[in-house]
């Protein structure tokens, strides 16, 4: 009797062993460049995905952002990237699916969900094919810090001449730095400086659409004077600004040390653990311009490996993504990664809302560097950061770099050699 | 001993360095500079190019501007490690070996120390010294008075470069002194002796006698440095991203070739463009080694005691 008891136990056991093989059959690794949100995936995204498929099992595994390129192209290449593959947007991912790493995913039943401009960062040339879902966007504009505004009696600009009329007021005052930047990292110089005030200056998805045409020239008024606004912040920045990294940016302002941020709207949730004050304005109008133009970047889309050993179970997770479900998660979860699809979401983070709310006020766009234009050498997005930093630095005239990103571009560009 | 025998002691020895060599070091090497000579498709496919890639490189203003560029600075790094970081390091070796010094160990592991601390963390500490916001560097120079001589020496065009290869300098400056000392320390107390009965005072000992005795280690620090040199990348990158800027004036050959190979936000990776990149890095090393040995060391006396 006892023996037969424990062969019924060794059975069950081995039977257990089979069954948790099996599950573990069902697990999807996913790779992302998202290691701020790690936390968000394993505590909310992932646990609400898995409640609904008992039997599929997610893991999160991000690499450092800076790596994430480089890192990934070689694990796909060697056959050892996970099954969900998180999404750059644009020439990167596209280069992927050419090579055939990402597969098509037209035939999901949510991509119904998303607009063509959502879709337009993981999509072909041509505009058939579409190879990772749109998951978040991300939208520029200035942070501000409420109590400082209160202490010096300051209101939102909402035009240029009062943006730097409410800067002039902050230093004179000299307790706080007035608007947050550093140029030590070129990227915040050409993200948070060139394409979170430029739509303005060239007229969103108009303008962009023109230089890619080729009947624009980044020698336009439009560009030069978008650099000869820039040029007028370095007076207003932290001392030593040359120097400033991007974490220094964010702890001057988190600290409370700093007035007026000029942002991503990813930058939200780093403020909000710092428990910040915060209000938000969109960029101010540039004299004479009457409608306003946002950036609101296409930056993360989801896809599938080629390879992976469990595509139905990823085909499934795909699906999810693209659900309201998952809409509303990632836009309370992750205040300041805006959802892409159409589903209508409501936030709970005010300053988040403030941003998705300059949707309805005003005409978005991408930034003018991410399609196609960055696809020859020399990189038009590496030449922005560049070029971006010397005119903030004063070590660059706004005309000369308006000449350096057009010559880089007809270099390459048949378009703009006409 | 049968030379059968003989063959197989020789495997046994030998060969596991040869095999882990060739398959960490000389292969990636071989592959490195076939790939050079092929140019990659949008397929993924591959077109051999022959010297295509080297003329591009060379030739193309769009491809030489960086890598002259690159180049110039890789040499300005180099000279500055030659002209700053060697004569500390024989400085300090110097002291060391002074005959009578206390804390002998002391001096010796905190100067060895950022040797083999991550360069990462150097890179970290060192910009948070140097920070114009949170820095300790602009009140230490503010407390003797000399606070208008600071600057955000990191972020400006015209000292960039210099400051991080100082850094580099302060990180590395224990390796030649540790060689050094112990190429001092194995001179014979006799020859020190007798110099000092020939009437030398301890300069005039160290000038005459034992520094041309310690030439040959001074030589193997020179050829390591320039080697360490121009394959250096990681602290740069660490501090000033793979753009290298301002305006790529933190620029060397290893940021540019991880840009290149790897890519950087928008720019996608050129393996074959890389490879090339790395191939003449490899041709400037070798020209660099082959000239110290024909030209330097075979001048080099040695003593054996």
């Amino acid at each position: 009797m006892l023996i037969k008891g424990l062969k019924a136990l060794l059975l069950g056991a081995a039977a257990a062993i089979a069954l948790s093989g099996a599950a573990s059959a069902g697990t999807l690794t996913i790779e992302s460049w998202r290691n701020d949100d790690a936390q968000i995936w394993k505590d909310k995204i992932i646990p609400a995905f898995e409640k609904a498929h008992p039997d599929i099992k997610i893991e999160f595994t991000p690499t450092a952002p800076k790596e994430y390129n480089a890192a990934l192209n070689a694990k796909l290449e060697g056959g050892t990237a996970g099954d969900i593959i998180t999404c750059r947007p644009f020439d990167a991912s596209l280069e992927l699916f050419n090579k055939g790493f990402l597969v098509p995913l037209n035939d999901l039943s949510t991509m119904g969900n998303f607009s063509d401009v959502a879709r337009s960062a993981w999509t072909t040339d041509d505009g058939k094919t579409t190879f990772c879902v749109p998951m978040a966007s991300v939208i520029h504009g200035f942070i501000y810090n409420k109590d400082i505004f209160k202490e010096l009696g300051l209101t939102e600009p909402r035009t240029e001449e009062e943006f730097f009329a409410v800067l002039e007021k902050i230093k004179a005052n000299g307790a706080y730095v007035p608007l947050v930047l550093g140029t030590n990292d070129q990227w915040e110089a050409a993200t948070m400086g060139f394409q979170n005030i430029g739509p303005n200056y060239w007229k969103g998805e108009e303008g962009r659409k023109a230089l890619i045409a080729g009947t624009g020239r980044l020698t336009d008024p439009a560009y030069v004077s978008t650099f000869a606004t820039l040029a007028k912040w370095a007076p207003y920045l932290g001392d030593g600004f040359k120097a400033q990294t991007y974490p220094d940016s964010q702890n001057l302002f988190g600290l409370g040390k700093g007035a007026i941020y000029a942002a991503g709207s990813w930058d939200i949730s780093t403020f909000r653990a710092q428990k910040v004050n915060m209000g938000a304005f969109k960029p101010p109008l540039p004299a004479g311009a009457a409608e306003c133009y946002i950036s609101d970047h296409t930056d993360i889309g989801i896809g599938m490996n080629a390879k992976t050993k469990n595509p139905g179970d990823a085909k499934v997770f795909l699906e999810w993504i693209g659900s309201e479900e998952f809409a509303n998660i990632l836009g309370n979860e992750l205040p300041g990664f805006f959802p892409l699809s159409n589903a209508k979401v409501t936030l709970s983070d005010d300053v988040a809302q403030t941003f998705v709310n300059w949707r309805a006020e005003c005409k978005s766009t991408i930034r003018n560097s991410y399609q196609i234009l960055s696809r020859g050498t020399p990189n038009l997005e590496n030449e922005m950061w560049n070029v971006s930093a010397q005119v903030i630095n004063g070590a660059m005239t706004p005309d000369a770099a308006a000449r350096q990103l057009q010559d880089g571009l007809a270099k390459w560009y048949a378009p703009q050699q006409k | 001993m049968p030379q059968g025998a003989y063959l197989r002691l020789l495997l046994f020895f030998l060969g596991p360095a040869v095999l882990v060599y060739t398959l960490f070091s000389i292969y990636p090497l071989l592959a490195t500079i076939l790939n050079s000579f092929y140019s990659r498709q949008s397929d993924g496919s591959h077109l051999w190019a022959g010297l295509g890639n080297f003329h591009t490189l060379l030739l193309d203003p769009t491809w030489s501007g960086p890598f002259w560029n690159a180049l110039k600075n890789n040499v300005i790094f180099f000279l500055i490690h030659m002209s700053v970081q060697n004569p500390i390091g024989l400085l300090l070796a110097a002291l060391l070996s002074l005959p009578r010094l206390r804390f002998r160990a002391t001096y010796r592991t905190l100067i060895f120390m950022p040797t083999m601390l991550s360069v990462v963390v150097i890179g970290f500490v060192w910009q948070l010294i140097l920070s114009p916001l949170w820095g300790i560097a602009r009140m230490f120079l503010n407390f003797f008075g000399l606070g208008f001589l600071f600057a955000p020496w990191l972020g400006v065009e015209s000292s960039a470069l210099i400051t991080v290869s100082l850094i580099s300098v302060w990180q590395f400056v224990g390796i030649p002194m540790i060689l050094i000392y112990t190429a001092l320390l194995a001179i014979p107390d006799e020859l020190i002796d007798a110099a000092t009965v020939d009437g030398l005072n301890q300069f005039q000992a160290f000038m005459w006698v034992k520094l041309p005795l310690i030439w040959p280690t001074i030589g193997l620090v020179s050829i390591l440095t320039f080697v360490n040199n121009f394959n250096a990348f990681d602290l740069i990158y660490a501090m000033k991203g793979a753009l290298a800027g301002p305006n790529f004036s933190t620029d060397i050959m290893g940021t540019l070739f991880y840009r290149t190979f790897f890519g950087n936000q928008l720019q996608l990776g050129n393996p074959a463009m890389g490879s090339a990149i790395a191939t003449m890095m490899l041709i400037i090393i070798l020209i660099g080694v082959m000239a110290y040995l024909f030209l330097v060391q075979r001048r080099i006396q040695r003593y054996s005691f």
